[in-house]
């Protein structure tokens, strides 16, 4: 089973628990939840995060890396759901489920599902701080590096 | 021929629009030599896509290198380097 859903709507955590349970074959489901940082600018005030995406390219980068996870590992099923649009300090951007009949393989396809993400699907983030300005956030080579360490394993 | 262009975060601010539709001379088959073409149209353009090292591109849906052939292309997306997640 493979859940993709990118969308402005906050993120369901227990509606996507219940799905990704459902999965043929769950053992174990490994899951990782990405939220906006509270932490705040350097002016003190708490900004805003805003999403962009690109609209059926995102989805299908995303459907690519959910079935490359699920033929290396044997899954019953990936999930990854990506909120897109303005969102507020602390909530959820991401959420990524494997579901597999033991938590190795869970924990391990969990990891990539998230590294490659990070770097194989169009999405843009842009900060607007507490004064309004707004700010594009630069790409980072850790997540680059991140995304790399499963290529020669 | 007619190709869609798309253009998102960074590159769409500077370029001043979301997309456009262009049409390409024969000559123009690579990916960096569209960029080389929009930039030699206006000086908006030329600015915008100053900074070729953050340009990535994708060639009908499908992330590809600057050198990459748009031949066929229907639809051609320039964007900075994606930070999701």
């Amino acid at each position: 089973m493979i859940r993709i859903h990118v969308s402005p709507e906050p993120i369901d955590i227990a509606a996507e628990m219940a799905l990704a349970e459902a999965a043929a074959g769950a053992g174990a489901v490994a899951t990782f939840t990405g939220l906006v940082r509270r932490d705040p600018d350097e002016a003190g005030a708490v900004g805003t995060l805003e999403l962009e995406h690109y609209p059926g390219a995102t989805e299908a980068a995303l459907r690519r890396v959910a079935e490359e996870a699920i033929a290396r590992w044997s899954l019953g099923g990936a999930t990854i759901v990506h909120r897109v649009g303005p969102m507020a300090p602390g909530e959820r951007i991401v959420f990524v489920a494997a579901a597999s009949a033991h938590r190795a393989a869970a924990l391990e396809a969990c990891a990539y599902l998230i590294d490659r993400l990070k770097t194989d699907a169009p999405f843009w983030k842009r900060e607007t701080r507490g004064d309004g300005e707004g700010q594009w956030v630069e790409a980072r080579d850790t997540d680059a590096a991140a995304a790399a360490r499963w290529e020669d394993r | 021929m007619a190709i869609d262009l798309l253009y998102f975060a960074w590159v769409r601010e500077r370029m001043g629009r979301a997309q456009e539709v262009v049409d390409l001379p024969a000559e123009v088959t690579t990916v960096a030599a569209l960029v080389d073409w929009l930039a030699a149209r206006d000086a908006g353009s030329a600015a915008a896509l100053e900074d070729r090292a953050r340009l990535r591109a994708a060639v009908d849906q499908s992330f590809v290198g600057m050198d990459a052939s748009i031949a066929g292309a229907r639809e051609i997306a320039l964007f900075p380097p994606v930070t999701g997640g």
